[in-house]
């Protein structure tokens, strides 16, 4: 949070806000996103997952991360399309959220990373209100690459904790209460 | 007694040390309160109260904390004068003395936490001390005999032959070079003698301070000869020093002392004797006739042992001498139990832990390896390596345990005043107070078991008139009680009450909408109830319990430790609350299970047996254990595991809190050692998973809570049963 913050200003504190912005841009379900480098700790190779029961599709599973249990996102079912399938360029991005006001890491599952890429900040749009295929608060702009867009997300709004939390909350419960009756 | 100045040193450390220490002296007091009542307290324990306060005060003092050391003299005066048998123990006086020092107490606590404290209840309190002390005439007669007569030898104007004119007590400070490491300010000790009496004259020596390249800007360079004028008595001025007394040589001179004595002084000065000289006539100690006549006489040859020679001057008074080796016993006996024992940061030990943990999975990992290797040397020497670990890992998870006398210590008083304020009589028991658990778990315990305890009183035990007319003893037993079983501790809340009206319970559950009116429930069910949140049965709401926020809370918070709740009821008979915990949060011995490909962890301690799932059981929940219905259930559905299960599949007997069932998996995979991690926010909705660990394999696999899965299971079973 407070790192994007400071990386905006600093952007926007420079002459002429000359300074470009670092974003990772991935692919998923064959469209470009980029995130902001600042929230991204690293990226690993797709390894060994373990599915936690009763969890909605958009959390994946848990991973270890040396020795650090962290529990992975899959990006396309939280944008409500359905679970990414696994294939030979599957990544997990590390990326940091704040909750709490404590750091948490999380991993994101996407099909592919591609690069890092430098956008001015003149060449970043605001959202368009409707026509992108996601929620319009999980956009925090559109990056002008060549004659393309890449779709600059929001990590704290796409990897909210809270709004994580509760839809988890909500499947267990509802899951839980499946069980009850076909047992 | 004066106010003292503000002191705006940064005494963080030595506060803390404060806090800690004033909390074991009152809560040593408060054992001798209680422990007295009914009878009058030995004489040691009279001394054992007065040095309590007296050290409270003292150690106040010297941290500027005027509010205590105002209070805390009054009570001091007042058991002083029951130390010297000069008043009688009454109960009215305990109950007097229980009061102040629970004052004392919340005083601490204000200049601990900045909580408020109630100024007019002080009040009050020392009116009544006043009462008892009658000041006017206690004052003079615990004023100490000697200092008496000094004071009439001040007024004939008559020194005796050898001792100095000034009627001045002499205080000679040198301190070490690290006091102010200590958190320790000399400035404040000088303050609070000015509380004593006047301070007349303060020399400042100097001498020791080095070059101003060399100089230390945070040690002390300092020394002190100061003269002062006092009617207090000597232990109370050493007093002043008691928390100094490890870090400064300190001489303290009664008025009128023996020139020998100041002669003493400089000879045994590191500085300049010459110099001393100077200092102490500059402070107006002696006089420079004296000065002279004392450097003429130094080789006077006379060897009396000191301290003989001090009392037979007067110049210290004889419970001086006492007091002052109590003291040394004393601090003998400290420093043997100290060498007993370490204290240790908690962080500290947390951090070992964390590394034990790394260690465990690491072990597992190379275990692995080795057994892929088909190596056997390297095969035995991992596994010695392994069951090295695990002696290390006990021996680290050890040192956090604590005995759980520790939060049962306090109840002893709640019992007692709780009982008094309803009128009730009840007599506590505590058995098991040995039993340990980890640290952690001590701290976090005390509250629900608090409010169990008070639950206990205020609904459990009925009024002296209900018992007898119910043909039971007229006090009530309430019995806490503690033991270790399978891996896990019992605490029990015990009382030989009313017990639970089911009835009662059922129908004020239906009112708030709990449960359907026509549900059927078992009698152990109906008691589960009242761990609802919501739900109270006591029809008055007390200041105690019983506003319906009870119960759940404590059924949640025991539920965070992973522990459970049980409750069991006689009509008539009583009430038996149970908690059941594990003893540790950091690591547990597991038992690996595996679903298709997921690995799931049950902890070993709550594993009975295992058995294969009898083949063509179709339908039914439950199998016939050697004769017992064993209701079971199936985790690849529940969980909702892709794929089918295969042929054969087995049966994990698990029991918790006195129940068994049976968990279908597809294999067994056996034990091993798991460091349990948290899995943090996202997925506190699951039930029935309660943490994750890393296996050798670097996989992560999820630990079951075997207590939910009960609970579900039960659950299930009795929406099977038809209405």
């Amino acid at each position: 949070m407070s790192a994007s913050n400071t990386a905006v200003q600093n952007v926007s504190g420079e002459s002429g806000g000359q300074a470009p912005r670092q974003v990772l841009v991935f692919t998923l379900d064959g469209e470009n996103y980029a995130i902001d480098i600042l929230h991204i700790r690293e990226i690993i190779e797709y390894g060994v997952m373990t599915e936690v029961p009763m969890m909605p599709d958009t959390v994946r599973g848990v991973i270890n991360l040396r020795g650090a249990v962290v529990p992975v996102i899959d990006l396309s079912a939280r944008f409500g399309g359905k679970r990414t399938q696994t294939g030979r360029r599957t990544c997990i991005i590390i990326v940091e959220v704040e909750y709490q006001n404590r750091l948490q890491i999380l991993g994101v599952m996407v099909d592919a990373v591609n690069e890092v890429m430098d956008i001015d900040e003149a060449d970043i749009e605001p959202a368009p209100s409707f026509g992108a295929q996601i929620r319009t608060d999980f956009i925090q702009g559109m990056g002008k690459v060549k004659d393309a867009f890449v779709i600059i997300l929001d990590v704290a709004k796409v990897f909210s904790f809270n709004e994580l939390a509760q839809i988890s909350r909500l499947t267990a419960g509802a899951n839980e209460a499946l069980a009850h009756d076909a047992s | 007694m004066r106010r003292q100045q503000g002191v705006n040193m940064n005494f963080s450390d030595s506060l803390n040390t404060y806090f800690e220490e004033s909390h074991d002296l009152l809560t040593q007091m408060e054992d001798i309160l209680l422990g007295a009542e009914g009878r009058v307290p030995d004489s040691e324990e009279m001394n054992a109260l007065f040095r309590c306060a007296h050290t409270i005060k003292g150690s106040g003092g010297m941290l500027g904390l005027s509010g205590v050391v105002s209070f805390t003299h009054e009570v001091e005066s007042l058991l002083d004068r029951l130390r010297n048998a000069e008043l009688m123990f009454t109960p009215a006086l305990a109950q007097l003395l229980l009061e102040c020092r629970d004052q004392i107490e919340s005083l601490v606590r204000a200049e601990a936490e900045g909580t408020a404290v109630d100024e007019a209840l002080g009040e009050t309190l020392i009116q009544k001390l006043h009462a008892h002390n009658h000041p006017d005439q206690a004052q003079q007669t615990t004023q100490p005999a000697a200092a008496v007569e000094t004071t009439a030898a001040l007024a004939n104007g008559e020194p005796r032959e050898g001792q100095v004119e000034s009627d001045c007590w002499h205080v000679s400070l040198r301190f070490d070079h690290d006091l102010l490491m200590y958190g320790l300010d000399p400035l404040s000790l000088i303050d609070f003698l000015n509380t004593l009496g006047d301070v007349v004259h303060v020399e400042t020596l100097y001498d020791d301070l080095p070059d101003f390249f060399a100089m230390n800007p945070e040690d002390c360079y300092f020394g002190f000869e100061i003269a002062l004028r006092s009617s207090a008595s000597k232990s109370d001025i050493e007093a002043t020093f008691e928390f100094v007394a490890d870090q400064a040589r300190i001489t303290i001179l009664p008025p009128h002392s023996l020139i020998q004595d100041y002669f003493d002084l400089m000879e045994n000065a590191q500085e300049a004797r010459a110099r001393i000289g100077e200092l102490l006539v500059a402070c107006g100690s002696i006089t420079e006739n004296e000065l002279s006549r004392a450097l003429d006489t130094q080789h006077s040859g006379i060897a009396e042992p000191i301290g003989e020679l001090l009392i037979a001057q007067k110049s210290v008074q004889k419970s001086d001498v006492d007091l002052a080796l109590a003291r040394q016993k004393e601090g003998d006996e400290r420093r043997a139990r100290e060498a007993k024992s370490v204290k240790v940061p908690a962080d500290r030990l947390d951090a070992l832990i964390d590394q034990v943990g790394e260690l465990v999975i690491a072990g597992a990992a190379t275990e692995l390896l080795a057994q892929k290797t088909l190596n056997t040397d390297l095969q035995e020497s991992t596994s010695h390596l392994l069951s090295l670990v695990e002696e290390i890992r006990d021996t680290a998870l050890r040192l956090r345990m604590t005995p759980i006398g520790d939060v049962f210590a306090r109840f002893p008083r709640v019992v007692r005043d709780v009982s008094k304020e309803l009128g009730k009589d009840i007599r506590l028991e505590i058995s098991g107070a040995e039993a340990e658990l980890d640290k952690s778990m001590i701290e976090k315990i005390g509250d629900p078991l608090m409010h169990l305890v008070r639950n206990s009183i205020d609904h459990g035990i009925e009024s002296p008139e209900q018992r007898k007319a119910a043909g039971k003893p007229e006090q009530g037993v309430l019995k806490l009680n503690a033991y270790h079983v399978s891996g896990s501790i019992v605490i029990e809340v015990q009382d030989d009450g009313a017990g639970l009206n089911s009835e009662k319970i059922f129908q004020k559950a239906v009112s708030k909408g709990l449960v359907a009116d026509d549900a059927h429930l078992s009698k152990h069910d109906i008691y589960r109830l009242i761990l609802e949140p919501g739900f109270s049965t006591a029809s008055a709401v007390t200041n105690l319990s019983g506003r319906g926020v009870g119960m759940d809370v404590v059924k949640s918070n025991v539920e965070a430790l992973r522990g459970t709740l049980d409750i069991d009821s006689v009509p008539g008979q009583g009430t038996m609350m149970r908690i059941y915990l594990p003893l540790t949060l950091a690591i547990i011995d597991g038992f690996k299970v595996g679903i298709g490909y997921s690995t799931f962890i049950l902890p070993l301690e709550c594993v009975i047996e295992c058995i294969e799932l009898p083949e063509g059981v179709k339908g039914a929940d439950y199998l016939n254990l050697r004769g017992e219905v064993l209701p079971y259930l199936r985790l690849r559905q529940l969980f909702n595991v892709a794929g089918r299960s295969p042929v054969r599949q087995n049966i994990v007997v698990v029991g918790f809190a006195g129940r068994k069932i049976g968990i279908v998996v597809d294999h067994l995979q056996g034990e091993c050692q798991t460091v349990i991690k948290s899995l943090g926010p996202l997925f506190s909705g699951v039930s029935g998973i309660s943490g994750s660990t890393i296996l050798g394999s670097g996989e992560v696999a999820l630990i079951l809570d075997v207590a939910q899965l009960i609970q579900r299971a039960m659950h299930a079973e009795n929406q099977h049963v038809p209405a």
